[in-house]
């Protein structure tokens, strides 16, 4: 039965006549008709629901509402009738507290934008004092566990770890650094054509691949895949209460989540480094094959040339470095969330961003810092 | 009482319900019935699927064997459209009351109209502002964020938004669990108060007898992979060794009260 709505006017009294039912199904029909309505001034008024079939709770507003609007016009709302059934509900809904209606956040305003820059850059400055207070007390906690005998290192998490950041990450890191290798050695195969020079594509490839690439690249996919992970188990462990459940037995988070995760990946990524370096390297030297003609002897004479133990340890110096940034990072992210789904999701995203960031503004600090030592 | 008899009467038809995991049988072969506007409590130990039952008639798991009728309808053989239809006609309040943490509480409730009604905002904020006061829950508790409210006041906003479109039939599942005597009490009432003043059948899963006594007309109780069902005063006298020990401490209660 659809809901109906009618008013009239008869000796200064407006009336209301509400029938059929008056459902959450209707209610935006009947909301407008309502909205629009001519009440003409003040005066009595009567609301008249006799007639209502079916009502839920936001027919009852519907009709309430109408009922405070009117007396909110000066008028004197004599009646109100309904069948007997719905009066609690009406009176219930009466009685209770009803706030104004929550709005949504409205237009951004100037002052609004200028708010919100302030906020960032507090939070900005506010952060970076975390987390170097973070890094104090992790480098703290390092540093003991190595040097005092009496505690010992969390050998079998440590080993976990890197088996999870080193070990199962030699695929992915293998496959990026092969095709990386392809492709550089194709683009200065290209480009060198020009000059007649293709053969110092394998100067090209060995420096620019063990000096900078290797490492970067490898370091970029282990904050993705590691720094992420780092942040979403921490985090979930977090909303789990299983960090307060550590502090609560009187474990030691720094030295139980923090220590295995940093030395982990302070040991694996080097060598994932190395590995990459190597593999990268195999991949232009199938390209040179096919593209050049240039055999596996020549390859190997040529690059015996170009790079010397100097270039492969200027690559590797950084990993640790990197490994730090992406492990401190990635934890203290995770240690942040708060006791909710989202946030696990917000900070793991901002962990990967900061630490890649970290990784690159490292990078170029140590190219500034080895052209100065002249490395 | 027999309510299979007044057929069109149920909100809930159970017959023959097969559930289990991993070869262990939860639920052998139940019947149940669920009359339109009563209050059924379902209880029973931890294990013995009180949640899995109510899950199977939702839709949200689907059962070993048996047939399941809401509204009189056959819930395995609906169609998405006329499952979306039967949807509207309940509402879930999940244990943690569930809410979507990246909403505020008024944008909880307001999912299922946004979703299926074509409301104009304002009487949306509106009705948010309405459900909000009548789960009892303050003014301001509205533009809120879940991971600012305590746990009472989730189960609240739960609430609200389970009641969003209004339903007939709405589900519990262990809403006073974890709350203080004192919130359980008024959860109960307030559960008790919308039943009456919205002329709602509830399907209460629970494992508070203080909740079961104040609030519910029949019980449902799942013991041996079985159910039985009856009301505290013929389920005190029940041989079962669970069910006794389940109501003796209510037994003693109602004797002092008598």
């Amino acid at each position: 039965m659809p809901a109906t709505l009618q008013t009239e006017h008869r000796r200064g009294t407006f009336r209301l006549i509400a029938g059929g039912d008056w459902l959450v199904s209707e209610a935006p029909r009947l909301d407008a008709e309502l909205q629009k309505l001519e009440t003409g001034g003040g005066g009595d008024a009567e609301i008249d629901g006799s007639g209502i079939h079916l009502l839920d709770s936001a027919g009852a507003w519907l009709l309430l509402r109408t009922k405070r609007q009117l007396e909110a016009q000066g008028k004197r709302v004599g009646t109100f009738t309904l069948p007997d059934v719905y009066r609690p509900l009406i009176d219930k809904m009466d009685q209770a507290d009803i706030g104004a209606p929550w709005r949504h956040a409205g237009r951004r305003n100037f002052r609004d934008i200028l708010e919100r820059t302030g906020k960032a850059t507090i939070d900005a400055i506010k952060q970076g004092y975390a987390m170097l207070s973070f890094l104090g007390s992790v480098t703290i906690e390092t540093s003991e566990a190595v040097t005092s005998p009496r505690r010992e290192l969390p050998w079998p998490a440590f080993v976990h770890q890197i088996e999870e950041t080193g070990l199962n990450a030699l695929p992915i890191v293998g496959l990026l650094a092969f095709l990386l290798g392809v492709t550089l050695a194709y683009q200065g195969a290209d480009q060198l054509a020009r000059f007649g020079a293709q053969i110092y594509t394998i100067d090209f490839l060995g420096v620019g691949f063990l000096r900078e690439l290797g490492g970067l690249v490898t370091a970029i996919i282990i904050a993705g895949r590691s720094g992420s992970a780092f942040t979403a188990s921490i985090g979930s462990m977090r909303v789990n209460e299983e960090i307060d459940a550590m502090q609560a037995i009187g474990l030691n988070i720094a030295e139980t989540l923090v220590l295995p995760r940093v030395l982990g990946l302070v040991v694996a990524l080097p060598l994932l480094t190395l590995f990459a370096d190597i593999v990268g390297i195999i991949g232009g030297m199938v390209m040179c094959y096919f593209n050049l003609g240039v055999t596996i002897p020549v390859f190997m004479r040529e690059l015996g040339g170009a790079i010397t133990v100097n270039t492969l340890m200027v690559g590797l110096i950084k990993a640790p470095v990197f490994a730090f940034m992406i492990a401190l990072v990635g934890c203290f992210e995770g240690l942040r969330v708060e006791r909710n789904a989202e946030s696990v999701g917000r900070l793991t995203t901002r962990s990967v961003v900061e630490s890649i960031f970290l990784i690159i503004a490292a990078d170029a600090g140590f190219s500034v810092l080895f052209s100065i030592l002249g490395i | 009482m027999s309510a299979a008899a007044k057929g069109d009467n149920l909100a809930i038809r159970i017959r023959g319900l097969v559930n289990g995991f991993g070869g262990k049988i939860i639920h052998d072969h139940l019947d149940l019935d669920v009359i339109r506007g009563e209050v059924l409590g379902v209880v029973g130990g931890s294990g013995t699927g009180k949640s899995v039952l109510m899950r199977s008639i939702v839709g949200l798991m689907r059962p070993m064997e048996g047939e399941i009728e809401v509204f009189g309808q056959r819930t395995s053989e609906l169609n998405a459209e006329q499952l979306r239809a039967l949807q509207l006609r309940w509402g879930v309040h999940f244990q943690e009351g569930a809410l979507f943490s990246s909403m505020t509480v008024a944008q909880n409730i307001q999912v299922p109209l946004r979703k299926y009604t074509n409301m104009s905002s304002e009487l949306m904020d509106q009705i948010a502002a309405m459900k909000i006061a009548l789960v009892g829950l303050p003014e301001d508790a509205g533009a809120k964020y879940p991971s600012e409210l305590s746990g009472g006041m989730k189960k609240r906003a739960g609430l609200a938004r389970a009641l969003a479109l209004d339903p007939e039939l709405l589900f519990l599942d262990e809403p006073t669990a974890g709350l203080d005597p004192i919130s359980a009490t008024h959860f109960d009432e307030l559960v008790r108060d919308l039943q009456k003043s919205l002329n709602l059948t509830v399907f209460l899963v629970t494992h508070d007898i203080d909740t079961l006594r104040a609030v519910t007309d029949r019980i449902a109780v799942l013991v041996g992979q079985k159910i039985k069902v009856g009301t505290i005063k013929t389920l005190i006298h029940d041989t079962h060794p669970w069910i006794q020990e389940y109501f003796s401490g209510a037994r003693g209660r109602a004797a002092l009260e008598s």
